[in-house]
């Protein structure tokens, strides 16, 4: 099958590839580029575990070809750590125990990092809205979504606290 | 104590098995059947080979056998689940042929053209089409699809006292046909190493040494040859504890191609073929006096298994555990119990979290508020006049279950406290003069965990398991490696079992690494499953850190010049009783011990290490689920607006993971209460097969849930602790189901099938309101 060309820039470095037309930027991102931190849970855009973003806006990586990709940005789970530690989201993921099997995470992480950026003051509720696009199976919710609401510059109200 | 497994799954730094890629490794692909019962008349992958990329198409001719489970019982028929259907395909999802090729792409261009030429016959997708008289056979060799069939408990004065009883209840339930679901599916890669003669398997597994025993077993070549990983593993709840037919298919291909070769199943595959489970229905009579008493309790069980037994619990994991934990958390003195395994044309189960404890939960508790209603009582005070109270224990249930000592009753009480029970009915006649459907429901239940090989051995399986074993090695600067043969896929066991560690040896939890999930590198153990993990695991971690701890105590007695008895360890130090300027650190008496071995004691044995096993009998946690929900009129919608657990799993040695767990197992009951189904039609085709149409909640479902912690030490583990990864699960649906009911309770509905579809709940209100 024929090859195309595309460039993109993956957390800040500027990658080519040659992809077939079909091939998702998901696949794109863990077999070609060797990012498997994007993980995939369902292939049909539901579960959301192979968030990443697009342009900053989050889309299901498993839904966007790769060949859609060309001349943007894609920001993955790798880039979000600072000079090897935790930023203050993923921080807040551990502290308040957003995760256990982990393989849900990096797609509400990108989740997230795009809501808190353009709404750094999200309420509870709108958090909760829109961390209901992505699946966990593991945690029942209460630990990701109080780790959202922690990670906000304003934090989270102190009732909301569960024991560090 | 946060967990050590977090920041590499936080950063993107895993190793799922997908995210391994040995080079030149190889694409499968599955052929599945679209027939839910079929004779297949040939097969033709010649097209499949021409396709580009393609490297090898295998069929049942190529990889011959399969996998069945055996329980020594009269009563049971055993199933031979091929690895690749041959004659015939028994469920719609059963695997035919494997496709190999350079990627997963060309592998599924491969897979759409293999031809298989089917004959279809009637398929049974029911329990009731299953048992009808002159039913189709899932298996010709049988008459019947009774693949298991156990009176198992009969009392000769039962039918006296249901004739004779001043409340006699006869009630059918239902409990929906659910799945695990984790969000990584399950996952294989083999390898041949040509170098070592071994055969590498990278599996996403909760069982990786029965992995490697099954593997040997199957392909016939010698055990020591196979090295079973389990890496990073994305959930599992039961579905990855047993061994499937890809797993081995997968292993089989490699050692045939000599080339890796990597199976990731999708989500297709995951929901149409993997595992499922919880579809049972149970026809009960019991017989209460009138204060409320429960005196005798008649339950005939039927578990729709699908097509084959899986290996190696079988299709009697279900049907067993429900007539033998029926009675739960109450006291019973007169049990009957028939339970059945029925074959039908559909996947067939395997344990998932809860193993029928969420039904038989839902059944004893809609029982429960049943019987408060006809006789006029408040259905926490039934529940209280039943429960197995402290000065019964040791309790040795009707059906030979030994309960130690838990705290039903107090949880029962402080959930109703938390809940405002006392003045519930005055505000739900307030929400009602308002128009709003509210209600209040309660659960209470025990939880059988971490049994070893004694009480497997009454399942009667061929393969028991049961025990775990602990190497412990404290190198010479003093850090610990402790390797187990249980695994911990999110369970944070890495974390917790060195706290095991830490606190007999006293040394920093960061200065001990838990090792897991190697068959080389750990001793033979049964992984994770059944709530074992902390008190058979642990218990052994604990054993073998309190035998290293003595070591340290001899060589360092040795050392200081003191009488053994007389040493102390304590923060990381030995010191002399009363003497603590006589004292050394760990790190000195580790250096000794492998540097300086001719100091050590007479007879002590150089370097630092130890190693225990533990096998005890089980115990059960308790808990009781409370939730207040409403009833939506106009959409049949349940809103849940509180939920609290009191729970009691003995000594909590982790908080935060053992409230993760219960929110985790909760969130997995609530939807299996209100949400979760895989239904199938009439001709055996799955209609659930995306998660557009399996309802996995999303955090806009699940409420917050309040827990509160009772502690009843465990007199059996080493620890204190007792298991608690499923009884989240077991207590959910249970209570979900009474609230509803106490909700629309007044307009004659009751929920006795689960889940309760807002289209049901909104008819049920519709005929209420006209009639």
């Amino acid at each position: 099958m024929t090859a195309h060309e595309v460039e993109v820039v993956v957390n800040g470095s500027r990658r080519a590839l040659a992809v077939e037309a079909r091939r998702t930027l998901v696949d794109a991102l863990r077999h070609d580029l060797g990012l498997v931190g994007t993980h995939v849970g369902c292939e049909h855009g539901i579960c959301g575990a192979c968030t990443v973003l697009l342009d900053g806006e989050p889309v299901r990586s498993c839904l966007v070809f790769a060949v859609q990709a060309h001349g943007r940005t894609v920001e993955t789970v790798e880039g979000l750590a600072q000079d090897g530690d935790l930023n203050p989201l993923q921080e807040a993921f551990s502290r308040h125990h957003g995760l256990q099997c982990g393989f849900c995470t990096p797609g509400f992480l990108m989740l997230a990092t795009a809501l808190l950026r353009r709404e750094p003051d999200a309420s509870e509720e709108r958090i909760r809205e829109v961390m209901s696009s992505n699946l966990c199976r593991c945690t029942g919710y209460a630990g990701i979504l109080e780790a959202v609401a922690a990670a906000r510059p304003s934090g989270a109200p102190q009732e909301e606290r569960r024991g560090a | 104590m946060r967990r050590v497994e977090d920041p590499p799954l936080l950063t993107g730094d895993t190793r799922f098995v997908d995210d391994l890629a040995p080079p030149g490794t190889l694409h499968a692909c599955f052929v599945r059947s679209p027939y839910a019962a079929a004779r297949i008349e040939g097969i033709d992958a010649a097209p499949a080979r021409a396709v580009p990329g393609v490297e090898a198409v295998l069929t049942a001719g190529d990889i011959p056998g399969g996998l069945r489970a055996v329980l020594d019982r009269p009563e049971f028929t055993p199933t031979v689940m091929p690895l690749l259907a041959g004659d015939a395909v028994r469920h719609v999802g059963e695997p035919i042929a494997m496709v190999i090729a350079d990627s997963r792409y060309s592998a599924e261009d491969g897979a759409e053209e293999v031809l298989v030429d089917y004959d279809p016959g009637p398929a049974v997708a029911s329990l009731d089409r299953a048992l009808a008289p002159g039913a189709p056979r899932v298996h010709d060799e049988m008459d019947d699809n009774l693949l298991l069939q156990v009176p198992m408990y009969d009392d000769p004065e039962l039918d006296d006292i249901l004739a004779r009883a001043a409340a006699l209840l006869e009630a059918r339930f239902t409990t929906g046909r659910v799945t695990a679901a984790p969000m990584e599916g399950r996952a294989s890669l083999a390898r041949w190493d040509r170098r070592d003669s071994r055969l590498l398997v990278y599996v996403s597994t909760q069982v990786p040494h029965l992995v490697r025993t099954t593997v040997a077993d199957v392909l016939q070549i010698p055990e020591h040859t196979v090295r079973v990983i389990a890496p990073d593993v994305g959930g599992g709840f039961g579905l990855k504890c047993v061994v499937g037919r890809e797993e081995i298919l997968v292993a089989a291909a490699a050692l045939r191609l000599g080339r890796p070769v990597k199976w990731i199943e999708d989500r297709y595959e995951n929901l149409a073929a993997s595992w499922h489970g919880h579809e049972q229905r149970y026809d009960v009579r019991a017989a209460f006096d009138a204060n409320g008493t429960l005196l005798a309790f008649d339950a005939d069980i039927s578990c729709d298994v699908g097509a084959y037994s899986c290996f190696p619990f079988s299709c009697g994991v279900e049907p067993l555990m429900a007539a033998t934990e029926m009675p739960g958390p109450y006291r019973l003195a007169h049990y009957r119990a028939r339970t059945r395994a029925v074959a039908t044309n559909k996947v067939p189960i395997a344990p998932y979290r809860g193993v029928s404890r969420p039904q038989i939960t839902f059944v004893m508790e809609r029982v429960m508020d049943k019987a408060a209603a006809r006789l006029g009582l408040d259905p926490v005070d039934i529940r209280r006049r039943n429960l197995i109270a402290r000065d019964d224990f040791p309790y040795t249930g009707i059906t030979g279950l030994v309960y130690d000592p838990a705290s039903y009753r107090e949880s029962l009480d402080l959930c109703a406290g938390h809940l405002g029970h006392d003045d519930w009915r005055a505000r739900q006649e307030a929400a009602r003069r308002d128009g709003r459907l509210v209600g209040l429901g309660f659960s209470c239940f025990s939880e059988r965990t971490g049994y070893g090989t004694p009480a497997f051995a009454q399942r009667r399986m061929s393969i028991t398991p049961g025990f775990e074993s602990a190497d412990i090695r404290m190198d010479p600067s003093g850090g610990v490696t402790v390797a187990v043969g249980t695994l911990g896929h999110g369970q944070g066991h890495r974390t917790t079992l060195a706290q095991v560690v830490s606190d007999e040896l006293g040394v920093d939890p960061a200065h001990v690494r838990v090792v897991q999930g190697d068959t080389d590198a750990t001793p033979y153990g049964w992984g994770t499953f059944a709530s074992r993990s902390l008190v058979i695991g642990g218990g052994a971690t604990k054993l073998a850190a309190g035998a290293l701890a003595e070591r340290l105590k001899r060589v360092a007695a040795h050392l200081l010049e003191v009488a053994v008895e007389d040493v102390e360890l304590r923060d990381g130090r030995l010191q002399a009783a009363g003497a603590p300027e006589v004292s050394m650190s760990v790190a000195e008496v580790a250096r000794v011990a492998h540097h300086a071995a001719h100091r050590l004691p007479p007879g002590e044995e150089a370097g630092l290490q130890a190693r225990a096993g533990f096998d005890p009998p089980g115990t059960f946690s308790n808990a009781t689920h409370g939730a207040v929900v409403e009833v939506s009129p106009a959409t049949g919608e349940v809103r849940i607006h509180r939920y609290v657990v009191v729970e009691d799993c003995g000594v909590v040695i982790n908080p935060m993971i053992v409230d993760g767990q219960v929110r985790g197992g909760v969130a997995q009951g609530i939807a299996a209460a209100l949400y979760e189904q895989l239904l199938y039609d009439d001709e055996g085709q799955l209609l659930t097969a995306t998660f557009m149409d399996y309802l996995v909640p999303t955090a806009a479902e699940i409420p917050p849930i309040e827990i509160h912690h009772l502690e009843t030490p465990c007199e059996y583990s080493a620890t204190g602790a007792k298991g608690m990864g499923e009884g989240g699960t077991i207590g959910a649906p249970a209570a979900i189901a009474n609230a509803v009911s106490d909700a629309v309770g007044h307009l004659g509905i009751e929920v006795d099938a689960i889940p309760i579809h807002p289209a049901w709940m909104r008819a049920r209100i519709e005929e209420a309101r006209a009639r």
